[in-house]
Parts: C-alpha cells; sequence; structure tokens
C-alpha cells in the first residue's frame, strides 16, 4: 500500500507543480494546495501505513503507528492553511490593485 | 600574543579611537592624536637593532585556523625591518604633513585618519606576515584601505574612476596571487614562507612551480604597478597628496617589491624568474619615464616616475636573484651587488620622492595648480621648496651629491655585469637604462626649473604663492637632509640596515662567519659607470632645451591603442555582457523562477539519486491494500489530473475541495484520527474562502501559452513528481534507524496525555506548536490588512 499511495502522492505532485507554473493566481493557490496534500501523504507513506492502532493510549492496543509524521503532518496542515488563506487574499487584492490575474504582466519595473 | 603582535594589531585597535577624537575634541586637529601610533611604533621597531645585526630572526606565532595550517605567525627579519622602519618613519612624517595639509574644518578627518591606520596595519602585517594566507588577507586589506583613500573625495568623479580603476586591477592580481600561494602550500605542504624556503628542492623539481611563479608575480606586478598594469597608479593621484606621498610612493607600491624579495630563496636562480622580472621591470622603467614627460600635472609626473623607478628596482632584483643560479657562481658578488642596488634604492627613492610628493602638495596648497603650464618663477618666492625639489629632483636624476646618485652607479654595474655574463643580446638592457635614465634626467628637470624658474605669472594662479608654514616643510626637510647624509655616509644604512636586508633576501647564500661586502663608495673611478652619468647629464640638458620640438610625437601616438582605452573600452565591455547575461534569466517572470528551483530539483537531487544509486523499492513490509483504498486512492488521482484540464473557476475548485475530503478519507485509514478532523475542519474553510474569493477573481481564462511552453511545463511536472515519488519509494523501503516513536508510548507517564499526538504537540515540542500559532496569527494579521487596505494614498499618484 505505501508504494501505491507514495505514487498517488507524486500524481499530486505532479499536478500541483504544473499549476504552479500557470500564469493565473488562482492556479498558482490550487497547485499549492494539491501540492501539500501531496506532501502529507507522501510522509505518511514513508512511515509504513497501517501499523498498528491509532495512537490513543485508551486503546490499549498492542502496537501503536507511530505518532511523530501525524504530529508533523498536523503542524503543516495548520500551516498551509493559513499559507492558502493569505495568498487567496492577497491574489483578491492583487487583482483589485492591478485589474489582472496573470502572473506574467505583473513583473516588477526595471530599476534601472 | 606577542608585543609584535600587539605592534600590527594596534593601528587597527586605534581606529575605533578616532572618530571620537574628531567628534569631541574638535578644537585639537585629530592628526595630532593619531601621530602617536606611528611614532611609538618606530620607537619600537628602531628598538629592534641590535637582534638584527645578529642574522637570528623574531618568529612569533598565535594558532589561528591550525587545522588549515594557517597560524599568525609574524617573522621580523632585516627585511621585514627594513620595511617597518619605512612604513613607520614615513608614516610619522606624512601624518605631520597631514596636520597641516588637511583642513581641520572642511574634510572629514576620522575618515582620513581611520583609513591611514588601517592601511599602516595591514602593510605592517604585509611585511611580518610568514603565512602566506595571513599575507594575503593583509595584502588585500591595502588594496581596500588605498581604494577608501583613492576615493576619499568620493564627491570628484575622477576620484571614484581611480579608486575603482586601482581596485580592480590589485585585487586581480591579489587573486591571481593567492591561487600562486595555493599553489605553493600544495607543493610544499605548508604555507609558513620559512619553511617553503627550507623545501626549496622539493618546489623547483614539481610541475606547478612555473605556474605558481607567474600568479605569484602577476600579484607583485599589479601592486607595484608594472607595465602594463601601471595605469592604475596616474588615477590614483586623486587622493590627498599626503596619501600619494605615502601610499602610492613610499608603501604600498613598494608591497610587490617587497613580496618578490621575499620569495626570491625559493623562485630565485630560475632562468624564468630572472627573464620575466628583469624585461618587465625594464620595460616599466623605460616607458614610465617616457610617458613621466608629457605630463602636465606635477602629481601624474611624480606618479609616472614612481613606475619607472619601482621598474629599475624590479629589474635590479630579477638581476639579483641570478646570485641563486648555480651556473653563475662565480659572479656572485656582482649579482648581490646588484640585490643591494636594488634594496638601497628602494630606500632612497621612499625618502626622495616621499620628499618630491610633498612638496608638490605645498605647491598645489600654496598656488591653488598643480599644472606645469600656469607655474614658474617661483624660486624668490618659496625659496624653501625650491631646495627641496633640487634636493629630490636631482637625486631622482641619479646627480651627486644626493643618495640618488649612489645608487643610480649601482644599478648601472648591475645591467652592465649582466651583458658581461649572458648573451650577447642582453647588451639591449643598459641601453634600455642609459636611455630611460635620460628621460629621468628630462623630468626631473621639468619638474624643478618649470615650476620655480622663467617667468612669474600671477594671473594664472588662483592663490597668491608665498612660503608654506613651518609645519608643512619639517617633513620635507627632514627627508632631503636624508637624502644628503645618505650620500655623504652611505655606510650609515648600508651596515645596519642592508646588509640584514640581503641576508634574509639569501638566507642560505653564505657559509657561517661571512658576510656580504656593502661598502658603498660614491667614487669608484672613472669606469663606464660614471661616464653614463656623464653621457646623461649631456644629451639631457640638450633634450630639454629642445623639449618643445620634439615633444609633438607623444602627441601621435593613436589614442585608441593606449592601455587607459584598452581598460575602458573592457570595462564597459564587461558591465555590458554582465548586465545582458543578468537579465537574460532574471527577467521578472515568477514562471521563470519557479521553473529554475524546480529544474534545479530534478537535476541535482534526482542527479544525485540517480549517482548515488540510491534507488531501492522493497514491498516486504508493505500493508495490504484492500480494493475500497484503491478506489479511494484512484479517486484522488483522478481528480488531481482532472484540476489540470479545467476551464471554469467553479469545477476547479470543487475539484480541490473534493480530493482534500478524500485525503481526510485516507486520513482515517492511516490511522490519523487527529489529521483527519483537522483536515476536514480546514479543507471547509478553505473551500469557503476558495468561494468568497471566487466571486471576486475574475473567470479562468484558458490559458493562450504556446504549445512549447506547455509541453516544458508538463516535463518539469513530471520530472518533479517523479523524482519526489522515487525518493519517497526509497525511502519507505530502507529504514536506517530504529523510529522513535516507541517512547512516545509512555507518553500518560511522561505528560498526562493519552493522546500520544496531541502529547507531543503542546508538550514534547510545545514551542514548535506555539510558533506554528504565531505563524497562524502573523497570517490572519496579513489576511485582515490586506481586506481593510483601501489604497489610502490613492489620490497621491
Amino acid at each position: 500500500m505505501e508504494i501505491v499511495m507514495t505514487i498517488i502522492a507524486g500524481t499530486l505532485f505532479t499536478s500541483g507543480v504544473y499549476l504552479i507554473l500557470s500564469k493565473t493566481l488562482l492556479r498558482i493557490i490550487l497547485g499549492l494546495s494539491l501540492f501539500t496534500h501531496g506532501v502529507h501523504i507522501m510522509l505518511m507513506s514513508i512511515n509504513g501505513l497501517k501499523k498498528g492502532a491509532a495512537p490513543l493510549l485508551d486503546e490499549q492496543a498492542a502496537s501503536y503507528t507511530d505518532p511523530v509524521p501525524q504530529a508533523l503532518i498536523l503542524t503543516s496542515i495548520v500551516i498551509s492553511f493559513s499559507l492558502t488563506a493569505f495568498s487567496l487574499v492577497l491574489a483578491y487584492r492583487t487583482y483589485r490593485e492591478h485589474g489582472t490575474d496573470n502572473i506574467e504582466k505583473l513583473r516588477g519595473q526595471d530599476h534601472e | 600574543m606577542s608585543l609584535l603582535h600587539v605592534a600590527v594589531l594596534l593601528p587597527f585597535l586605534y581606529t575605533i579611537l578616532v572618530p571620537f577624537f574628531f567628534k569631541k575634541i574638535a578644537r585639537v586637529h585629530t592628526g595630532w592624536f593619531v601621530i602617536v601610533v606611528p611614532l611609538l611604533l618606530f620607537v619600537y621597531f628602531l628598538s629592534q637593532f641590535p637582534i638584527q645585526n645578529s642574522q637570528a630572526p623574531i618568529v612569533r606565532s598565535v594558532p589561528w585556523i591550525p587545522s588549515a595550517g594557517i597560524d599568525f605567525t609574524l617573522h621580523l627579519d632585516g627585511l621585514s625591518l627594513l620595511f617597518t622602519l619605512i612604513i613607520t618613519g614615513i608614516g610619522c612624517l606624512v601624518v605631520l604633513y597631514s596636520i597641516y595639509y588637511m583642513s581641520m574644518k572642511r574634510e572629514a578627518l576620522h575618515n582620513f585618519y581611520v583609513y591611514l591606520l588601517l592601511f599602516m596595519g595591514a602593510m605592517l602585517g604585509v611585511v611580518l606576515s610568514d603565512n602566506l594566507m595571513v599575507l594575503y588577507v593583509f595584502w588585500e586589506t591595502t588594496s581596500v584601505s588605498s581604494f577608501l583613500l583613492i576615493a576619499y573625495w568620493y564627491q570628484r568623479k575622477n576620484s571614484r574612476y581611480g579608486a575603482q580603476k586601482a581596485m580592480l586591477i590589485t585585487v586581480f592580481g591579489g587573486f591571481a596571487m593567492l591561487l600562486g600561494f595555493l599553489m605553493l602550500g600544495s607543493m610544499a605542504g605548508t604555507f609558513s614562507i620559512r619553511e617553503i624556503i627550507g623545501m626549496r628542492d622539493v618546489v623547483t623539481s614539481h610541475s606547478l612551480f612555473i605556474p605558481a611563479m607567474l600568479l605569484v608575480l602577476l600579484g607583485a606586478f599589479t601592486k607595484s604597478a608594472q607595465f602594463p598594469f601601471h595605469i592604475w597608479l596616474p588615477d590614483a593621484m586623486e587622493a590627498p597628496t599626503p596619501i600619494s606621498s605615502y601610499l602610492h610612493s613610499a608603501t604600498m607600491v613598494k608591497a610587490g617589491v617587497y613580496l618578490v624579495a621575499r620569495v626570491t630563496p625559493i623562485f630565485g636562480g630560475d632562468m624564468n624568474w630572472f627573464w620575466i622580472i628583469t624585461i618587465g621591470g625594464t620595460v616599466t622603467l623605460f616607458w614610465g619615464a617616457f610617458m613621466a614627460i608629457r605630463q602636465t600635472d606635477l602629481k601624474a609626473l611624480l606618479a609616472y616616475s614612481t613606475i619607472s623607478q619601482l621598474g629599475l628596482i624590479m629589474s635590479l632584483l630579477g638581476i639579483g636573484s641570478l646570485a641563486l643560479n648555480p651556473s653563475y657562481s662565480a659572479q656572485i658578488d656582482l649579482f648581490t651587488g646588484a640585490m643591494l642596488a636594488a634594496i638601497f634604492h628602494l630606500f632612497n627613492h621612499s625618502i626622495f620622492k616621499g620628499c618630491l610628493f610633498m612638496v608638490v602638495g605645498i605647491l598645489d596648497h600654496e598656488t591653488g595648480t598643480r599644472d606645469i603650464r600656469k607655474l614658474g618663477g617661483l624660486m624668490s618666492l618659496m625659496p624653501v621648496s625650491f631646495t627641496l625639489t633640487v634636493i629630490g629632483g636631482l637625486s631622482m636624476a641619479g646627480l651627486p651629491p644626493f643618495s640618488g646618485f649612489l645608487s643610480k652607479e649601482m644599478f648601472f654595474t648591475g645591467v652592465l655585469s649582466v651583458s658581461r655574463t649572458l648573451d650577447q643580446w642582453t647588451v639591449l638592457l643598459p641601453i634600455a637604462a642609459w636611455i630611460a635614465s635620460i628621460f629621468t634626467f628630462v623630468y626631473s628637470m621639468i619638474l624643478v626649473f618649470k615650476t620655480f624658474t622663467g617667468n612669474y605669472h600671477p594671473d594664472r594662479l588662483d592663490k597668491k604663492p608665498h612660503e608654506a608654514p613651518l609645519g608643512m616643510l619639517i617633513s620635507p626637510v627632514i627627508l632631503a637632509s636624508l637624502v644628503v647624509l645618505v650620500f655623504f655616509f652611505p655606510n650609515l644604512v648600508s651596515y645596519s640596515l642592508l646588509e640584514p636586508t640581503l641576508h634574509s633576501v639569501f638566507p642560505n647564500l653564505l657559509g657561517p662567519g661571512e658576510s656580504f661586502s656593502v661598502k658603498i663608495k660614491a667614487w669608484h673611478g672613472l669606469n663606464l659607470e660614471l661616464f653614463m652619468t656623464i653621457g646623461i647629464v649631456i644629451i639631457g640638458t640638450l633634450l630639454f632645451r629642445t623639449f618643445k620640438k620634439w615633444m609633438d610625437i607623444y602627441y601621435n601616438l593613436p589614442r585608441k591603442l593606449t592601455l587607459n582605452s584598452f581598460y575602458d573600452r573592457g570595462l564597459a565591455g564587461a558591465e555590458n555582457l554582465s548586465s545582458r547575461i543578468t537579465s537574460f534569466y532574471m527577467n521578472g517572470s515568477l514562471h521563470s523562477y519557479l521553473s529554475y528551483m524546480f529544474g534545479f530539483l530534478i537535476f541535482v537531487v534526482g542527479g544525485a539519486f540517480v549517482l548515488q544509486g540510491a534507488f531501492g523499492a522493497n514491498p516486504a513490509g508493505a500493508s495490504p491494500i484492500t480494493l475500497y483504498e484503491y478506489i479511494l486512492a484512484a479517486s484522488i488521482a483522478v481528480l488531481a489530473g482532472f484540476v489540470i484540464f479545467v476551464q471554469t473557476r467553479l469545477t476547479a475548485i470543487i475539484a480541490v475541495g473534493a480530493v482534500g475530503y478524500l485525503v481526510s478519507l485516507m486520513l482515517v485509514i492511516f490511522r490519523a484520527p487527529d489529521l483527519a478532523l483537522t483536515q476536514l475542519v480546514v479543507e471547509t474553510i478553505t473551500t469557503a474562502l476558495f468561494l468568497l474569493c471566487f466571486y471576486f477573481l475574475p473567470k479562468l481564462k484558458s490559458e493562450t501559452v504556446r504549445i512549447r511552453l506547455r509541453l516544458v511545463n508538463l516535463l518539469i511536472s513530471i520530472g518533479v513528481g517523479t523524482v519526489l515519488t522515487l525518493i519517497g519509494i526509497s525511502a519507505h523501503s530502507s529504514s536506517q534507524f530504529k523510529p522513535i516513536a516507541t517512547y512516545f508510548e509512555d507518553a500518560y507517564k511522561l505528560t498526562g496525555a493519552k493522546n500520544m499526538v496531541n502529547a507531543i504537540l503542546v508538550d514534547f515540542r510545545a514551542f514548535d506548536t506555539m510558533l506554528e500559532s504565531v505563524v497562524l496569527f502573523t497570517a490572519g494579521i496579513g489576511v485582515y490588512t490586506l481586506i481593510k487596505l483601501r489604497k489610502s494614498r490613492r489620490g497621491s499618484r
């Protein structure tokens, strides 16, 4: 299952990167979102899946799933949420100020 | 840490105090506080004399980076002592002179003296370091302080131009020299100069010997303004005159000479070494003297004269190095004599040129111009300056009774001995030297007579000239009296200073108990050298008289072929090229920058992965997978692929949201209930946010991207996906270490929490979680601000 899930993560990376490389701000943000999902799945898979009960001591199980990646991912979910929220509002503001959501038109001016 | 280290570091430490003196004690000229440093150091180095005569160098070492073989080792022998005395002695006089030259009210004296002290410390470091790497650091520090001092009046365009030129050329040479040093270090296995000299046989037979020699010489030639790298020195004259007198004639430009002398025990004796230095020096001698005549600015004249004199010293160093060649052991006295002449002339040049620069500074200060065409007839108005110029100028021209005469004669002896010892054609050397000396005579005459005799033109001068204040005259008077004193009593310096120096240049030449013959005499019979001098005076006077008739040859030189225009065009071309290259890849497009990053990931990370042969798939320990999980996984993949092709906003957003919900279902299967819950909540909010923004953001247009670009994007994304997938599979298949998970199974005992993930987040790694909240909070503030921001300055556009 781990290999299958890693490949699924790979497809998420692929479409994430493809969207990130496009010109529209909304697509870029959607791409970022897909990319993080890929990272989460991959982190879980590298460690091995379904190796015991959920890491809750109440379960009284013989073995538990590794809690470390879960703690990592929990942090990552929250951070990526704040990233998505911020970039969405940034895209909105950019569009309002500049009238375009095409990043090729949003190049800076030359300083010289 | 020894007193010697303190001596080198003292100027650096003192720079901290200088700004306070300038700001807090504004009534007293800052120079009076600064002069303490060179004075103390001069006395300190003078007190080292008795030790020098016993031939045993003082070595003091402080470990610095022992693992790289770099120690802060200082090493005081005859050669170093001569230089330290010049640096601190002339340093004293220059600071004294600058007190009267630099106005207390108008100038940024704190900058001036900080740079000056910086230079003094660095220069002492150069001549005292035994470790090549330490020497290099000090060497570049002198370049930097020289840059700062040339650009001291940074408001002027020419100052900035000159500073940049000096910096580029000397630092270019410095880098070459560093390479040479590294080669030397790899040949000998040590960076200590003394130890490398001890391993001379290993070094000379090594294949890197010649490259190392060329690179080290490149450093020395650029620093000592040898042809064709001399072009920076005339432009460096934009510096205040005390600096020109100190750095650009007496000390810093001699660093290259010092380096050549210092490594002569390593390279000397090799015929390439001899030819390069001798010919390079002679060409510089000739060209500098030839170009000095056409200058109309007195400082430019002196700059070319300095170039020329440095060439003279260089060529003598080359000739002297033959003493180490076993095939010429019969003429060993002649060649050590040439080396003695080099050292002697170095000393003489420092004093007479220092004096001349100071007098030119006085002229500039008192008349407001340094242009020869405007000056003239100042003899009666400025009698002391006139006397000083005569002494310095005639010493430069090589006439008795001034010290320059002695070393000039010794120089002729040196070049004549080459032509008598080596092939026929080397007779060109004494001829070139003789012609160059005629030019030297002519420009010395121009300096003395065009300024002080002839018609006085008060209308061409900005100020009414009068003799300089006493304080300004003290320093050049001291130097000028030295010039005369050395002529009458040359053996005062020859036994105390020159002989120990010769010992450090040729450490292994003498057996125990022997000593070099360093007796210098003013009169040595009616020999060829004397006739050469007489010829110089006669022809030189004729040329000076007929100067107007033949000076046209200078204006027939094609302007485009000069080295300066070559430098200027090269610099402009390099700037143009680099700006074109930079704007080629720094094109302001986010797409390009992201492509570089992903490309880097694919090629470097993926490349390393392939090269290391790190791939490994081991399905043995994998968990079983059910049909339901297959369907879930496949839906994620299909939806992810689907988003790429979607043309409407709403569908894209819903598809991404669906992926998120499926991932949270997956997390349930992965036995991660907390994650599943969080993901569910976050996904809901995110989708809501997307939909909110959907209202404001424009419709997705089908991107009109060229098919080629689209293909590139596709390749990049497939590459990234593949590389990461392969790394993920390999990482899973090979677990190098035991997981630390079991530790957290004691979570209840350790923290009182039954949920391990929670225990990690709020207890074991509580700081991480706190900072995570900070991130969330910051993002929240950002969101709020961006929404509320109503371009309040809209009207001001």
